[in-house]
């Protein structure tokens, strides 16, 4: 089936989240829609889905002009949508949540699961999806949740498939796997728009890519066009996608974990065994896919959440008794990795937050008086040192783009003598141009000797920062790699195979982003 | 493809040691083994040491107008409270047992050792008493007092499933107890107010839903404020019209018994479960309704759903707004009709407050019942049973204060309400409007 928009325009109030955008997706093409966060694509996505209706122009299936009320319209018309955030209930088995809205029924309303079950079965093996139709969702990992929904869409014919960011949660093999799985459904006729801010994949998968910035369509490129012109396209100005660094120089050991667990209060195992160390001027990365114990790592090195077992050390000194306040001040620097829940208060001002965990100590207080002019003018010159567009330092932080406001948390985090600094998703939700220069920001406080632990799920976040890789798989770490490490290999040890054997099957068969990575290798 | 098929199995072969550090990390569970334990050794050192030496304590199982009787049953009171409560210290013990080695038991355990425990303490209450424990009065009476917490229950079910949190069931019995005993006194017909009590129960839920959905008002707000609201209206209708002219507007209707030919004439479950009024009946038909609809018909999958994940519900079609209005609705009308019982269920005519706290009774049964309609309907037997319990001691006479046992329904929602039932899970987006 043919997608066709033709100026299509949506505005929130004063906001033009959408401006006239032009788009044709051809039917049996995987075509991407590339822009950054904030570009409008979701929004975008959500207008031809029926979620949102435009305030201009019209969408055309097959050159016919349609128009949806709601979702329903939109799948009846053969639209299915793979959502960033899954649209499945963690409580229903596959087979609820893949009949749900479309339920046959026998007798009086009651649901005939027989035929559910063998409409999942059906299409699962279709497309070689090994799915258990019973299984609960909230027990699948994210890749089979994923698969679940592609089902969902299957399942109501959908002749063009949205997929937004499908690869954000997937490990580089799980991706492969989407990959084959897209080429199948190219090849039986859907086409596919498929929304992503990632270059690699994008060159890697798409027929044809469409790229938006602010809300509307500056370009369209073909795959052989190289990652930094994609880059320049997207932000609107040349950028550099890499960070060089020196080897690193590691000093003495400066943290130290052993033997960490943390349980939860339903008891459910969530660290296991936790056992590492970073030395001076040294930046190791945890990688590993979301919810697989990273967040607990972090906490519990901040005092946050109580270890069941095991000891953590700093610099010789053991911190389980010790608070959260004790260690704040006695210099970690902490990076929380959802900035709008943990890192910032959204109603205080630019100085109040970036005081936020160091108001009462010197220079910014005195026995009980805080110092407000000590405190702006920090603020001030700290926020122009990180490029933080702002109007005054007085202004909400709710008033800065999130980009922002998480380079006012990491200037908050790095502007004073840390001796450990522990970042979470360091440059989640900020815009390509900005990662660079926080990615060197990293690495100079690396050279000033700080150790440092950085989580991050995104494998080029990764590879672009660490010395050492920890990956974590279900609250273990799997295998401490060197930083130099096949993104293959940190794929397959991301999905829980151990360091020896990922490399050896990582041997015998490359990813298409492994692919990728060696030949943007051999162009450097 | 071929790590498609590799990944998963060594996956596998990693989860396996993961199981059992899981199980190694686990704390142990102690609050029920302590549980049983405590009341194991009030039943063996209170019930049955305390008992007078050769005392018997007589059961009667059956009533005079029953197709067979049955002569009461002696037995002799420290005999029987002893293995009562050894069996009691063994089942504690077993659960002991279980926690250390984080066996889970099943349901049956503490449904066992409560049956133990109460027979443990009739023994003793009717010990040497030369008065008899009636059973059957015992149990009917509290399948009686059960019926506007289980339909309570039921409303707070459909409503909480569908994510609307109902406070508001206190006044729904009320606002259904009243029009029944009004519409019923008008038409003199008890049949007529049963009819008319769901329209009071359904109406309330309408407001509830109105403010919820629309304007988006925090629920439990909306709850405690139509509580207050029916409170006040019923009272004012009371004092004025109805004292006025209580000949027309309140007088005494009551649904008649209709014992089920042949079930009715069974021993003990006979007089218990099949010699009541319509209401209880319906009571049976729409708590068996619901523990089917609910997981197995298309209604119930899609208020499930929007009562989790409203987005979700919202991406395939399912209109979340209108799914919960008339699931509210709907609930409203099953407490209403439950609030049929206090007037015309009873043969009473209204009298203010008259629902008196069961509405919130009937939500702590339900959360005790995990949002699952067949807990829910043996969480409010068990305080309609303590209820029951209470009030026939009270007339036999017993060393416990009747007080006390009245005590124990709102002893057990507090514990209930706390958590002590382990992990409870609420739908996930109950309370929270679905704003696009």
């Amino acid at each position: 089936m043919k997608l066709q928009l033709k100026g299509v325009t949506k505005r929130f109030g004063t906001f033009t989240a959408n401006d006239q955008i032009d788009l044709t997706v051809q039917p049996g093409e995987i075509h991407a829609l590339l822009g950054e966060n904030g570009a409008g694509k979701s929004t975008l996505m959500n207008t031809i889905y029926g979620l949102y209706s435009p305030d201009e122009g019209e969408i055309l299936l097959d050159d016919e002009p349609v128009r949806f009320s709601g979702p329903g319209d939109a799948v009846a018309a053969g639209i299915g949508m793979v959502h960033q955030h899954f649209m499945l209930i963690p409580v229903f088995s596959v087979t609820e949540s893949v009949m749900l809205g479309y339920e046959p029924t026998k007798g009086p309303g009651l649901i005939d699961f027989t035929e559910a079950r063998r409409r999942v079965k059906e299409i699962s093996a279709r497309f070689g999806f090994e799915v258990d139709p019973e299984a609960m969702i909230e027990d699948l990992p994210v890749g089979a949740q994923q698969r679940v929904e592609i089902i969902k869409a299957l399942s109501r014919d959908a002749k063009v498939l949205i997929l937004d960011e499908p690869t954000a949660v997937l490990t580089p093999q799980e991706t492969d796997e989407l990959i084959s799985i897209m080429r199948q459904l190219k090849a039986s006729g859907t086409s596919i728009l498929f929304i992503t801010h990632k270059l690699r994949e994008v060159r890697a998968i798409a027929d044809k890519i469409t790229v938006i910035r602010r809300g509307k369509v500056v370009g369209e490129a073909t795959p052989e066009s190289t990652e930094t012109e994609l880059a320049s396209l997207m932000v609107g100005r040349e950028v550099s996608l890499t960070t060089q660094k020196e080897p690193a120089q590691p000093g003495e050991t400066a943290l130290s974990i052993s033997g960490l667990s943390v349980v939860s209060a339903q008891g459910k195992t969530l660290l296991d065994d936790v056992s590492l160390e970073i030395a001076r001027g040294e930046i190791l990365c945890i990688a590993g896919v979301d919810g697989n114990g990273q967040t607990e790592l972090t906490e519990a090195i901040l005092g946050i959440r109580e270890a069941a077992a095991g000891t953590i050390t700093l610099d010789g000194t053991d911190l389980g008794p010790k608070s959260v306040k004790q260690r704040l001040n006695s210099g970690i620097g902490f990076v929380p990795e959802d900035r709008s829940t943990d890192g910032v208060i959204a109603g205080f001002s630019i100085t109040e937050n970036f005081v936020l965990d160091q108001y009462d100590q010197p220079p910014y207080s005195n026995g009980v008086a805080m110092k407000h002019e000590v405190m702006r003018a920090a603020a001030a010159e700290q926020t122009s040192r990180f490029d933080v567009r702002l109007g005054t330092v007085d202004d909400p932080i709710s008033t800065l783009s999130g980009g922002n406001q998480q380079k006012v948390v990491l200037a908050r985090e790095l502007s004073r003598d840390n001796r450990l600094l522990v970042a979470s998703q360091p440059t989640r939700g900020v815009d390509v141009g900005s990662i660079e220069f926080i990615h060197r920001t990293l690495i100079e406080e690396r050279a000033k000797g700080t150790p440092c632990l950085i989580v991050s799920t995104e494998l080029d976040e990764v590879l672009n920062l660490a010395d050492r890789i920890a990956v974590m798989y279900r609250g273990r770490i799997i295998g401490t790699v060197p930083g130099d490490t096949d993104r293959d290999v940190l794929g397959l040890m991301m999905a829980g195979v151990p360091a020896e054997e990922a490399k050896a099957q990582a041997a015998t068969h490359h990813t298409v982003l492994g692919e990728a990575d060696a030949e943007a290798e051999e162009q450097a | 493809m071929s790590e498609q098929t590799t990944a998963p199995e060594t996956t596998a072969v990693h989860a396996e040691p993961l199981e059992q550090a899981e199980a190694r990390l686990q704390p142990i569970r102690w609050k029920f083994p302590v549980t049983y334990i405590l009341l194991g050794l009030l039943s063996l050192l209170v019930f049955t040491l305390l008992i007078p030496s050769g005392a018997v304590t007589q059961f009667r199982v059956s009533t005079a107008n029953d197709f067979i009787t049955f002569d009461a049953i002696n037995v002799p009171s420290f005999g029987t409270a002893l293995v009562l409560s050894i069996l009691q210290l063994a089942l504690a013990a077993w659960a002991v047992y279980a926690a250390v080695h984080r066996i889970r038991l099943g349901a049956w355990h503490p449904v066992l050792f409560g049956i133990l425990f109460v027979l443990a303490f009739l023994v003793y209450a009717g010990a040497g008493r030369g008065a008899f424990i009636p059973m059957v009065t015992l149990l009917s009476g509290a399948l009686m007092l059960s019926v506007p917490l289980i339909f309570g229950a039921m409303c707070g079910l459909v409503g909480e499933r569908s994510g609307i949190i109902n406070i508001a069931i206190e006044g729904q019995l009320l606002a259904g107890a009243f029009l029944a005993a009004v519409a019923a006194s008008f038409f003199t017909s008890a049949y007529v107010g049963l009819l008319a009590a769901p329209f009071a129960g359904a109406a309330v839920g309408a407001l509830l839903v109105w403010f919820a959905v629309k304007y988006h008002v925090n629920q439990i707000i909306v709850g405690v404020v139509l509580n207050v609201l029916v409170i006040g209206l019923t009272s004012f209708f009371y004092s004025t019209v109805l004292t006025q002219n209580a000949e027309l507007w309140n007088t005494r209707q009551q649904l008649p018994r209709l014992p089920i030919p042949g079930l009715s004439q069974i021993p003990i479950i006979g007089p218990v479960l099949f010699n009541h009024t319509i209401l209880v009946y319906l009571m049976y038909v729409i708590v068996f309704a619901l523990s089917i609809l609910v997981f197995k018909s298309r209604w119930g999958l899609r208020m499930r759903a929007v009562g989790e994940h409203p987005k979700a519900a919202d991406t395939v079609g399912i209109n979340v707004a209108r799914t919960r209005v008339i699931n509210t609705i709907l609930a409203g009308a099953i407490a209403g009709m439950g609030g049929a019982y206090f007037t015309v269920g009873q043969g009473l005519a209204f009298g203010q407050e008259m629902s008196a706290g069961q509405g919130f009774i009937a939500l702590a049964a339900m959360i005790l019942g995990r949002w699952n309609p067949k807990g829910a309907l043996l969480a409010a037997l068990l305080f309609g049973f303590s209820t029951s319990l209470g009030q026939t001691l009270s007339t036999i006479g017993t060393p416990v204060p009747s007080e006390m046992l009245l005590m124990l329904p709102y002893v057990i929602t507090i514990f209930a309400v706390a958590g002590f039932v382990g992990r409870v899970r609420p739908p996930a987006a109950e309370g929270v409007p679905y704003i696009k």
